[in-house]
């Protein structure tokens, strides 16, 4: 099953690198792998999708760990969690269509970005299935290009899961399932 | 103060205790070798760059300190690998320096120029780029720190010519190690301690699995108060060896594929394994389907990833093992195993008459009879580094190591070629101990230049080339396994008694049972380093031995009929 890892590492060059060798060198499969800079200067997160079982899953925490430059590891699969996607798609829109599509977009709550004689660049931001949802409802019309960033993930709450198993850890209870509190569920903004 | 680069290298290794290095000068390192005469660190010239991290290998097995290694960039640093490699599957703490060109010139594929970072990567704990003379001192400490700190490993750090050149201000109190994202493991919680007394209190078919882990940590002590305490005999692995005495009537021996039958019967009808800095290695294990299926298993290890990476284990206890050791230990009621040790016993009985009983003295030479005769001669007290093959095999069989950090060998990767250097490199951290380097003919050769550094550095090493003409390990899985088809396994050697003359060391063949210790006795009393070339039964095999992927029960054994000899008595 697919593994969601939230990863805190310096921001140091190379860093990627020594994260995304570690899988290939384990023999772990990359789904997705996003990265970016997160509130802390000096520090970077990385969101890391993998298919493998439990137990593959807790090997990939503990190599993570190993890694000098990893600060912290989450897998966040088993907690509540926001995972985001973001999609543009750039689809055939001639004259006939063109208002067919702009009122598909309405209803997945996606944005046209851009308009050209003969194609429109949608953009959409949600659950990969709901992009997938969408990217299927287009395929008839002619999908030119896509681009897509790969899941990004946050435990809800207004405590970070990492500390919740922080605390957890400190108490005594290495591998307790630590979680933060739950925020209200917004799912129905994104909701289809 | 103001310092270079070069210098601060140098000052920083003089404050992390170095006293020897290992090197080859090269353009992209020139700066710090220049700067080397103004520092009281030895110097050891190697002749070809996987010598030298060998050598630090050896060194930091045989002292317990970090061995540090020296290269020049591009082919000085790649010819580094696979002693890095070797160090890094044998977690063994070592520092390799290496030059690299200037930092504008980083990525123009400049002359000698390698990206040894990104070579390096999988098989470093951890590695550095350093562009800057003022990151170098950071670099360096938080290199040993690393190297020497959680389960060793090698540190690369690289160092660019204008890195090396540049000045700065040197404070090392200031370059202090900054590694928020490196901690020592996590503790164990506290049930998973209960977890692990209660198995250990009612089992009733124990046996404790020794490993390199103990000799790291220096838990050799609390291991045999563990054994001694609760009457639990114990299992080595190869790199285990010496980490538990092996007179020690606990002691049954290794494990694994080479290792002794009744060990592995005794796993495969043990009720508790408890693994101690060990990894569940698959030269180990055999088949993991079958593997001790009655066993329930405790792990400690220092590595979280190595718990359940190969064996499920029920209580695992991460940790540097003394002081998970000393923990336990307390609360570790005592016990006796008498129908377990009894049944040991006949394991031992009617299953494993010593393979050396079985070989006739029929004139011809065996090597286990001058491994065995090699242990008679030296007393057990000798540091024995080895290469790999049969010959390793053999010594592990053969040689009753009593004290820690008596047996060097490449264990995980498997590194031919080991045994010379890293036998250099443990003579000069223990230059009081009789180091003997047991060798195949074929391994010798691929290091065999240096012979050269143990001349120009007067070391006493004795070397014994286990000679068969043969890749010997390699025929044996040709003969086994296929068909007996000796593909590119027999060797025309070069008479290594006159190669050892040409580098200015004694030579001396050896082709008969009754010359081993006449010629063993000799080289000992001689100082200085020999070579001694025993050519031993060319397609002699190394029993038992588990087919890889076979389970531990299903061992092939020695087929010759047995003929005790009065030497062995």
């Amino acid at each position: 099953m697919l593994h969601t890892f939230v990863v805190h590492v310096e921001d140091r060059p190379g860093v990627l690198n020594r994260v995304s060798s570690l899988f290939r060198r384990r023999a772990f499969n990359i789904s997705s792998l996003t990265v970016g800079p997160t509130d802390k200067a000096g520090v970077s997160r990385m969101t890391i999708v993998a298919d493998t079982d439990d137990g593959g899953a807790a090997r990939i925490e503990a190599n993570l760990y190993k890694l000098v430059s990893v600060l912290r590891v989450e897998n966040i699969t088993a907690i509540p969690a926001v995972c985001r996607d973001l999609a543009m798609i750039k689809v055939a829109a001639p004259a006939e269509t063109r208002t067919e599509l702009i009122h598909l977009v309405h209803v997945f709550r996606a944005r046209v970005v851009d308009v050209a004689p003969e194609s429109l660049v949608i953009e959409i931001t949600g659950t990969e299935e709901k992009i997938d949802g969408l990217v299927d409802v287009l395929r008839p019309y002619g999908v030119l290009e896509m681009a897509r960033t790969g899941r990004v993930a946050m435990a809800r709450g207004s405590a970070a899961a990492g500390n919740a198993r922080a605390a957890a850890a400190a108490a005594g209870a290495a591998d307790g399932n630590g979680r933060g509190r739950l925020s209200e569920d917004d799912n129905s903004i994104y909701s289809v | 103060m103001k310092k270079t680069g070069a210098e601060i290298i140098w000052e920083c290794l003089l404050r992390e205790g170095v006293t020897h290095v290992f090197g080859y000068p090269g353009g992209a390192i020139l700066p710090t070798y220049d700067a080397m005469w103004h520092y009281p660190i030895l110097h050891v010239l190697v002749r070809h760059e996987q010598g030298a991290t060998h050598m630090a290998d050896g060194y930091a097995r045989a002292s317990g300190g970090v061995g540090v290694a020296i290269a020049t960039s591009g082919p000085g640093a790649t010819n580094m690998v696979t002693g890095i490699a070797t160090a890094m599957l044998d977690s063994s703490p070592i520092v390799c320096i290496t030059g690299q060109v200037g930092s504008k010139l980083i990525g123009s594929d400049a002359f000698q120029e390698v990206d040894i970072t990104g070579v390096t990567l999988p098989i470093t704990k951890h590695n550095y780029l350093v562009t800057h003379a003022e990151d170098v001192a950071r670099s360096m400490r938080e290199a040993f720190h690393i190297a020497r700190t959680g389960r060793p490993g090698p540190v690369l750090v690289d160092v660019t010519k204008d890195a090396q050149q540049a000045s700065c201000e040197f404070d090392w109190d200031a370059a202090a190690p900054q590694l928020p994202g490196y901690r020592p493991p996590l503790r164990s919680p506290a049930p998973e301690y209960q977890k692990a007394l209660e198995l250990l209190n009612s089992a009733e078919r124990p046996l404790i699995l020794a490993g390199h882990g103990i000799l790291m940590s220096g838990g050799m002590r609390q291991v045999k108060d563990l054994a001694e305490k609760a009457c639990i005999p114990v299992a080595t692995t190869l790199l285990g060896i010496g980490s538990f005495p092996a007179s020690h009537p606990l002691n049954l021996g290794m494990m694994g594929m080479h290792g002794e039958a009744w060990v592995n019967h005794a796993i495969q009808e043990a009720d508790l394994l408890i693994a101690l800095g060990m990894r569940f290695d698959d030269r180990v294990t055999g088949n993991l389907k079958t593997y001790a299926p009655l066993a329930r298993k405790i792990h400690v290890e220092v590595d979280r990833a190595e718990i359940n990476k190969n064996v499920k284990v029920d209580a695992a206890l991460v940790g540097d093992l003394r002081a998970v050791l000393d923990e336990m230990l307390p609360a570790v009621r005592p016990a006796h195993h008498p129908e377990w040790l009894a049944r040991i016993e006949e394991l031992k009985g009617h299953s494993a008459v010593r393979d050396i009983q079985n070989l006739p003295d029929d004139g011809h030479l065996y090597a286990a009879h001058v491994i065995h005769d090699l242990w008679r001669v030296t007393g057990g007290i000798a540091l024995v580094v080895t290469d790999v093959g049969q010959h390793q095999m053999w010594e592990a069989q053969y040689y009753k190591h009593d004290h820690p950090r008596s047996l060097i060998t490449s264990g995980g990767l498997g590194t031919m070629g080991f045994a010379l250097p890293a036998a250099i490199g443990a003579k000069v951290a223990r230059p009081d101990a009789e180091v003997w380097a047991v060798v195949g003919d074929g391994g010798f050769q691929m290091t065999m230049a240096e012979l050269a550094t143990l001349a120009q550095e007067k070391l006493d090493v004795k070397i014994a080339i286990i000679n068969n003409g043969y890749l010997g390990m390699v025929r044996q899985w040709q003969e086994f396994f296929y068909g007996g088809r000796y593909a590119a396994t027999p060797l025309l050697n070069p008479d290594f008694v006159q190669l050892a003359q040409a580098f200015g060391i004694r030579g001396e063949c050896i082709t008969r049972r009754a010359e081993v210790v006449p010629a063993v006795r000799e080289a000992r009393t001689r100082p200085g380093p020999v070579v001694l070339d025993f050519r031993v039964e060319k397609e002699d095999s190394v029993y038992p031995m588990i087919p890889a992927g076979a389970s531990l029960h299903q061992m092939i054994r020695r087929p010759s009929p047995i003929v005790e000899t009065a030497q062995d008595a």
